[in-house]
């Protein structure tokens, strides 16, 4: 659609009814992963390794299985050889083979009748292990000499840049990335102020406070069900199926109401276990619930990374040349986001020479998994921290700098396409214009601005409406509702029909249901599925037209369809009274059968959203403690379909970047083990952390779709990170470059600024 | 093991279940008797999202024994409307979009309600301190904020 | 004929060049034909790449169709969270 057509004003789009799933929310009836069981069911409990590398020698179950009530235990050998490429990663990630690859990656599982009954015989699996050396920093396993994660691994042919490493580095580099264009060298000359610097990012977890949990059935004849919290039912039948060496259609997976994901429940973990256990034990179901240490030492965190980044700009803050070379590590596989890092990492900018290298590197930690925009919001920690300390150097107002090289429609971008429409300026003139950018600071007291970016996806996408026999309107989805999905769907949907909010029911359908959907990621739900179920309405609204012209005897092409009726388009179609959605679903039946429409398409016209935050801290100088006074987040949605679940958005995305700047990290010991796997000491912001999260909806529509949405789910991360690096930076004028930014450090920081 | 007989009262009903010693407050509640509104997002009384309270007093059911809860008075998530009739901050949270993913919300309406029975007038720091028990990452707490100061006003006639 | 932006680090496998050009109306026989033209390249297409046409990121529709006169970029694979 011409985005001249694009209306800016609509009935219900923009509205902030209640979401339909509220009740079942606030009453405790909604049904997350863990609270699902089915008659017979077993409980299952994994047996994980305390290693960071090692060998196992043997495995004895024979304690476990004298257990009454103990029904079946299942290792690799139960699990199919031959798996090549990700689904071998996935297979050995579910379950060692003969080496342990990092702390709490599982080596066997149980089935018994009680949880408790399951997690004694766990305990009484006996696994013989011969401990290897072990590597879990991002720098040491780059080092020369560092141990071998996966020796012999690294699949160099598909590396996009010339070996120019030596073999001792390169055993645990897994991919090497270069692109860029133009001179880097001759842009470097031309600036006033050429600047470099080192940083670093520590691991975090996506955090979600549902641990994973599902109930597994499968029988002999590779059939079965799962019912699993998750961000993708089509993605778990795909994964399960291929470690199981299975037929995908042989599973049937329900994705129960999701407890958050944030990209960690994008992929498998434990589920074929499950599945493996159940054909083990006779076909009884098996529910298999992880603990939440079990959540942090073997699931989803995001890639370290290790990131230098050099700049060059002219004295009015014109940038004239980049380069990134990021080393990140995601893990005993490869798929560190090194990739989409630096593709984000000058995305705001027009540069004319720019280069960007980077390096998948293995460690011997668990395999990284998608975390909100990956990658995006380390690269930015790199450079708009090095942005903003130039811009000091220079005497420039940090957002002037960003405004002055600021992309917009018809500009190249840093990763080579041009731009299509897009909303940073309009984003940075909104942030120039908010009352918080004029509020007085205190001693000790900073104010940091940050940009960020995420592209969003299309991604594969199937979407059934069909009219409801009286008249309403029943949406099938298959992208799960982590943040009020079907709230959105249901107001677009009515929207296209001309019908209440209230007669959309949205539901999220099982595997059986539809064709293919990719997961409730890259912030694709509201803008992929949203567009789909426009389209599918579109198409049953043709259908109610046909419906009344042939009632009218006329023409399809003479009725037009208006506030969710049927009527004659002008006074030469004839004069009908209009037929609304009501009637014509009354008699359906008798008029031609059930009237529906679907929609399946690898889903075009994805819009990117741009934000910028703007963060006022408080340090304090005797403890090293960065107290949040207030935050700003600014952000493109294109259109906000329902602006309280956006707000939410951008809310939530800057306080995960909050505890990633300032608390959280994985901390491994000498030994490879993780330190900190409880949220006691991997603490996540609280309440009483935080002020509240001020925000600005910009809306630059998104052409590509019909109610002008872009993504919002990801852009809100990126830009955290070194905005509150840049606020701490303005309050006692230290440049941390190595997060979190926690007390210690900080305090460290500002004594050696003191003494030296 | 030899499971022990508990009586208790869950919201307002007498309740008896077998629990071996080993079992929490939370297990006892989801599995025995069925009322999974209570979640375990942590089991080691980080997270709140298993918050109930002991006749009266706010807990982590993860960290409560199920045979502890012998002759006691016990209410969650499930005994805050009456019937039909929502309570004010389980109204306000769906109003204030106070929940994403929904997972921490029986967990904070708990913790809340209790709050406002001892506090009626709580300001804003008296609120995210009360509340900083509750883990939700998803909102960033703005508008569980919100909601919990708009039920409050209006429980208080206020608004 | 289209021309095709490869990323820098693809150069190795293309002689040194760039921008390569290719007899090719949709993405999926532009991915053919520079497979079949630059054989270096096909195991890196095969492991998966996005392309962007005029502008927009597309992560795989081999049907989308390509013009003479459209800008075409070939990508890292890209994926979300």
């Amino acid at each position: 659609m011409p985005k001249d057509e694009l209306k800016s004003e609509y009935k219900l789009v923009g509205t902030r009814p209640d979401r339909p799933d509220g009740l079942d929310k606030v009453t405790g009836r909604a049904r997350y992963g863990a609270d699902f069981s089915m008659p017979g069911m077993l409980f299952a409990a994994v047996v994980r390794s305390p290693h960071a590398h090692a060998k196992i020698l043997k495995i004895d179950a024979s304690k476990a299985l004298a257990l009454e009530g103990v029904k079946a235990v299942v290792t690799r050998a139960d699990f199919p050889d031959g798996l090549t490429g990700e689904d071998w990663n996935l297979q050995e990630n579910t379950i060692a083979n003969d080496t342990a690859l990092y702390d709490g990656h599982a080596v066997a599982a149980v089935a018994a009748t009680s949880a408790l009954l399951a997690r004694d015989a766990a305990k009484l699996i006996e696994v013989e292990y011969q401990v290897l050396p072990h590597v879990t920093d991002v720098d040491e396993a780059f080092a020369p000499g560092a141990p071998a994660v996966r020796p012999g691994s690294a699949d160099h042919s598909v590396s996009s840049r010339e070996v120019d490493l030596p073999d001792n580095v390169r055993h645990n580099v897994v991919r090497e990335i270069e692109f860029g264009h133009g001179d880097v060298e001759a842009g470097f000359a031309e600036a006033d102020l050429v600047r470099e610097g080192t940083y670093k990012t520590e691991a975090t977890h996506q955090g979600y406070i549902e641990p994973h949990a599902c109930v597994g059935q499968m029988g002999a004849d590779g059939r079965g069900e799962m019912w699993v919290c998750t961000q993708g039912q089509w993605f778990i039948r795909k994964f399960c199926a291929a470690v199981l060496g299975i037929e995908a259609s042989g599973l049937r997976v329900t994705a129960s109401e999701i407890g958050g994901g944030f990209g960690g429940k994008t992929t498998i973990f434990m589920e074929p276990l499950a599945l493996a256990l159940s054909r083990k034990a006779g076909g009884r179901p098996v529910k298999l619930v992880m603990t939440r240490s079990e959540v942090l030492r073997a699931t989803g965190p995001t890639a370290s990374a290790s990131m230098d980044v050099k700049i060059g700009m002219k004295k009015d803050g014109t940038l004239t040349a980049a380069r990134a070379v990021f080393r990140m590590q995601g893990g005993a596989f490869p798929g560190s986001p090194v990739d989409l890092a630096l593709t984000c990492a000058f995305a705001s900018y027009k540069l004319p020479n720019v280069e960007h290298i980077g390096y998948d590197i293995l460690a011997n930690r668990p395999k990284c998994a998608a975390y909100r925009a990956p990658g995006a919001p380390m690269g930015a920690f790199a450079v708009e921290s090095l942005i903003d300390e130039m811009a000091r150097e220079l005497g420039l107002d940090p957002l002037d700098v960003r405004l002055k090289n600021a992309v917009a429609e018809g500009d190249k971008s840093s990763y080579g396409p041009t731009y299509n429409r897009i909303g940073l300026v309009e984003v940075l003139e909104a942030t120039k214009a908010h009352p918080n950018l004029s509020v007085p600071l205190g001693p000790n007291q900073g104010r940091g601005v940050a940009t960020g970016f995420w592209f969003n996806h299309g991604g594969e996408t199937s979407v059934s409406v069909s009219v409801t026999e009286d008249g309403t309107a029943t949406v099938s989805i298959g992208t799960p509702d982590i943040g009020g999905l079907r709230a959105s769907i249901a107001l677009m949907v009515a929207e296209t029909f001309g019908i209440g909010y209230d007669d959309v029911r949205v539901n999220v359908v099982e595997t059986g249901a539809l064709g293919f959907n990719e997961p409730s990621h890259g912030s694709r739900a509201t803008f992929a599925s949203g567009k789909a179920a426009v389209t599918s309405a579109q198409s049953c609204i043709k259908q109610m037209c046909q419906r009344a012209a042939d009632k009218w005897g006329i023409d399809a092409e003479a009725v037009e369809w208006v506030d969710g009726a049927a009527q004659p388009a002008g006074p030469n179609a004839g004069k009908f009274p209009p037929m609304t959605m009501k009637e014509i679903a009354e008699t359906m039946g008798a008029t031609g059968g059930p009237i529906s429409g679907h929609n399946e398409t690898t889903m075009d016209g994805v819009g990117a959203s741009f934000g910028t935050h703007v963060v006022d801290v408080e340090v304090d100088p005797e403890t090293g403690r960065t107290t949040i006074l207030r935050y700003l987040v600014v952000q493109d949605a294109g259109k906000a379909v329902h602006p309280s679940y956006v707000e939410g958005q951008y809310q939530g995305g800057a306080v995960q970047g909050i505890g990633w700047a300032l608390n959280e990290e994985y901390v491994y010991g000498k030994d490879g083990r993780l330190q900190n796997p409880i949220f006691l000491d991997y603490r996540v912001p609280v309440a009483s952390d935080l002020p509240m999260i001020d925000t600005v909806i910009v809306e630059v529509p998104n052409p590509g779709h019909p109610y002008g949405v872009r993504g919002v789910g990801e852009t809100g991360i990126t830009p955290p990170l070194p905005a509150v690096a840049n606020a701490i930076a303005d309050a006692v004028g230290v440049r941390m470059k190595h997060l979190p930014m926690n007390p210690p450090k900080v305090l460290a920081a500002i004594k050696a600024k003191a003494n030296g | 093991m030899t499971k022990v007989h508990v009586t208790t009262t869950v919201n307002g009903e007498e309740v008896e279940f077998l629990a071996d010693p080993r079992e929490t407050l939370l297990d006892c509640l989801r599995d025995k008797l069925d009322m999974t509104g209570a979640k375990e997002g942590c089991g080691t009384g980080d997270c709140g999202a298993c918050s109930v309270t002991v006749d009266g007093t706010l807990v982590c059911s993860c960290l409560v024994l199920g045979v502890e809860a012998q002759g006691k008075k016990v209410e969650t998530v499930e005994g805050i409307a009456d019937g039909e009739e929502l309570h004010p901050l389980q109204r306000k949270f769906i109003e204030h979009a106070a929940l994403q993913c929904g997972i921490c919300t029986p967990g904070f309406l708990v913790a809340a309600k209790n709050l406002l029975e001892k506090n009626p007038d709580p300001t804003e720091t008296e609120i995210r301190y009360w509340l900083a028990g509750n883990l939700c990452r998803c909102t960033g707490y703005d508008k569980i904020i919100r909601a919990v100061q708009d039920a409050a006003a209006e429980m208080r006639g206020a608004a | 004929m289209v021309e095709v932006n490869l990323w820098s680090g693809l150069r190795r496998f293309t002689d040194g060049e760039l921008v390569v050009t290719v007899e090719a109306s949709t993405i999926g026989e532009m991915l053919d034909a520079l497979k079949a033209a630059h054989p270096g390249l096909a195991p890196v297409i095969d492991a998966g790449v996005s392309v962007a046409v005029d502008g927009e990121v597309i992560a795989a529709n081999y049907a989308l169709p390509v013009r003479p006169d459209s800008e075409v970029y070939l990508m890292q694979k890209l994926k979300g969270g």
